[in-house]
């Protein structure tokens, strides 16, 4: 963890001067307890449209809890979550995928019984006609469509690096390609706002660097991106934004050089000075 | 075998040329009626599969369907005189109402609970026949009369045997189609993991919902032939055994294959027959089958042959 204070981590100037863009999710008030341990206690924070925006925090201080709040997996036990300008707290995870939120998971959770392809594919869902009648008699304009489907499936999977997995079953995938094959997935249903829950984590280091790129790219056509992320290096080169939070609850705000010289940030992360 | 398990047009042509050559070896009309029986056991099973192998839900109650769709037949066309086609399709719509009403609550049950809740819509359906004898006959069972159509009488295992066959293929067919489409990726994706497919705006529950009736109307219909076929039928179609059988036939076969449903229930439909030269032997040897292949084969019949063969493509 020392790197968040390695000299080599200049302030990040493009950061610092590009224009903020509007919010895009607002977290107000926000609360989670589980069984009267509070995971999230009276979080509040805002994502910029466009931003890269990085949760950091020490083990167990609710990083993962949130993106669970914010996604629907879990309901809040207090406090909103407003995306777009909508009151979505709790709102179940396929209605906001159809507005536009999408993610990852720090556990994979892949389609082991389908193709690499097909995962993707199955990103494409809001996008297709899922009806029944039309599936079951292979309506042509069906058939047309996931044609199609399947091409922007093939061209996903090489953005992300996995043209050479296109083939091939998820089970037979190595770890490295299946965080990437959640990124292509998610990427699919065409998300506005796009959660990333560790993407780099139990990646060597040249994998690492690789998801930056994709990460980076992704935030340039346009996609906000919440990232949780260990590796500091990662973090701290690609955010625009940080958050920190220790015990549910935050602690610091600002840029990566902001945050990161945070007296209080240093301490969560190395035991606090007496 | 390859082309059996991934290929969508070759592997109807083997099996439809499979139905067409098979009566010339059949000798008799006993042959013909188990190979009837092994077809209506097939449609019941691809239904089946599309909820079990691949949407990962599990049904103990799908002979309740099969039964409902046979009495409805039985009744409407035989006590009240229905045209035989519209006593069939009510029999279905109704299968399907019911199948929708129970499947909102129970499928949002995972595992032992959901196993537990249609095993329970099944001993109902069950019970229902045996003691509302005044309409359905009772444990004796009821009569019923010939399948009619556009003034034409469906009658003996000759007719009957290409009627099946054609149904089995429209079948296959319609389940191939339904697995190779966005619906059906949306139920592989529930079965493979349901948060993920809710993340990427899948609702699990709508198409959990769906196939639970899609598969209970498969029955339905399949019961209702058979009613027509047979000219008897008993509560014991619609009872836990029955149920059981159903699902033995699945995860025999294959689970997530749909050649392999087929497979599944015709080599479960003559085993049985096969077996009767051990006489008091034929159920421990029928189960020491069953226990071997799950421990040799454990991803059923079809998939585990097809595996042996070399340069295995999808189609």
């Amino acid at each position: 963890m020392n790197m968040l204070t390695t000299p080599e981590l200049a302030p990040d100037t493009a950061a610092q001067a590009r224009r903020v863009g509007p919010p895009i999710l607002k977290v107000e008030h926000l609360s989670r307890e589980f069984g009267g341990v509070l995971a999230i206690g009276d979080l509040s924070f805002t994502i910029a449209a466009g931003d890269i925006h990085s949760i950091i925090g020490p083990n167990g201080a609710g990083k993962t809890t949130l993106f669970n709040l914010v996604t629907g997996v879990y309901k809040p036990s207090g406090g909103r979550v407003l995306f777009d300008g909508a009151d979505v707290s709790g709102m179940a995870p396929y209605k906001l995928a159809a507005r536009g939120m999408s993610r990852t998971f720090q556990n994979l959770q892949i389609f082991f019984n389908m193709t690499a392809l097909e995962n993707v594919m199955v990103g494409r869902h809001l996008h297709l006609n899922t009806r029944l009648l039309p599936a079951l008699f292979r309506f042509p304009s069906l058939v047309r469509k996931d044609r199609e489907a399947r091409d922007r499936a093939v061209q996903l999977m090489t953005d992300v690096g996995l043209a050479k997995y296109v083939d091939a079953d998820a089970a037979s995938m190595p770890y490295g390609a299946l965080k990437r094959l959640e990124i292509a997935r998610a990427l699919a249903s065409e998300p506005k706002l796009l959660l990333l829950d560790e993407p780099a984590a139990g990646l060597n280091a040249t994998e690492s660097r690789e998801i930056d790129e994709v990460i980076k790219t992704v935030a340039a056509n346009g996609v906000t991106i919440i990232l949780v992320e260990h590796d500091m290096k990662m973090v701290m080169g690609i955010s625009h934004r940080i958050t920190a939070l220790n015990h549910g609850r935050k602690l610091a705000e600002g840029t990566p050089q902001e945050v990161a010289s945070n007296p209080d940030v240093i301490a969560a992360y190395l035991g606090a000075a007496p | 075998m390859n082309a059996l398990l991934h290929g969508r047009l070759t592997g109807l042509l083997v099996m439809g040329a499979v139905i067409a050559i098979l009566p010339a070896f059949l000798p008799n009309n006993f042959y013909l009626d188990i190979a009837i029986l092994a077809g209506f056991n097939a449609m019941v099973c691809v239904g089946l599969n599309l909820l079990i192998g691949y949407a990962g839900q599990i049904s103990l109650g799908h002979a309740g369907f099969f039964g409902i769709g046979a009495y409805a037949s039985g009744v409407l066309a035989g006590t009240y005189g229905w045209p035989p086609i519209l006593a069939l399709l009510a029999g279905a719509v109704f299968v399907g109402v019911l199948a929708f009403a129970v499947a909102k609550p129970i499928l949002r049950l995972k595992g032992h609970y959901l196993a537990m809740a249609t095993l329970g819509i099944g001993i109902i359906v069950s019970i229902v026949l045996r003691t509302e004898s005044g309409i359905t006959g009772g444990p004796d069972g009821m009569m019923v009369d010939p399948f009619k159509i556009f003034g034409v009488e469906l009658y003996g295992e000759k007719v009957w045997y290409w009627v099946v066959g054609a149904l089995l293929v429209g079948v296959v067919w319609l389940s191939l189609n339904l697995i190779d489409s966005p619906m059906g990726r949306a139920l592989r994706a529930v079965h493979g993991s349901e948060v993920a497919a809710e993340v990427v705006g899948v609702d699990t529950a709508r198409f959990k919902v769906m196939v639970f009736v899609l598969s209970a109307v498969f029955a339905s219909v399949a019961g209702s032939l058979f009613a027509h076929y047979a000219g008897l039928i008993t509560p014991a179609k619609a009872d836990f055994f029955k149920s059981i059988e159903l699902v033995t036939m699945v995860v025999f076969g294959g689970m997530a294959s749909t050649f392999g449903a087929v497979v599944g229930a015709v080599v479960l439909t003559l085993l049985p027959q096969a077996l009767t030269v051990f006489q008091d032997y034929q159920q421990i040897v029928l189960g020491g089958i069953l226990m071997a292949t799950m421990v040799f084969m454990p991803k059923g019949l079809l998939p585990t042959l097809a595996a042996l063969l070399p340069a295995r493509r999808r189609a």
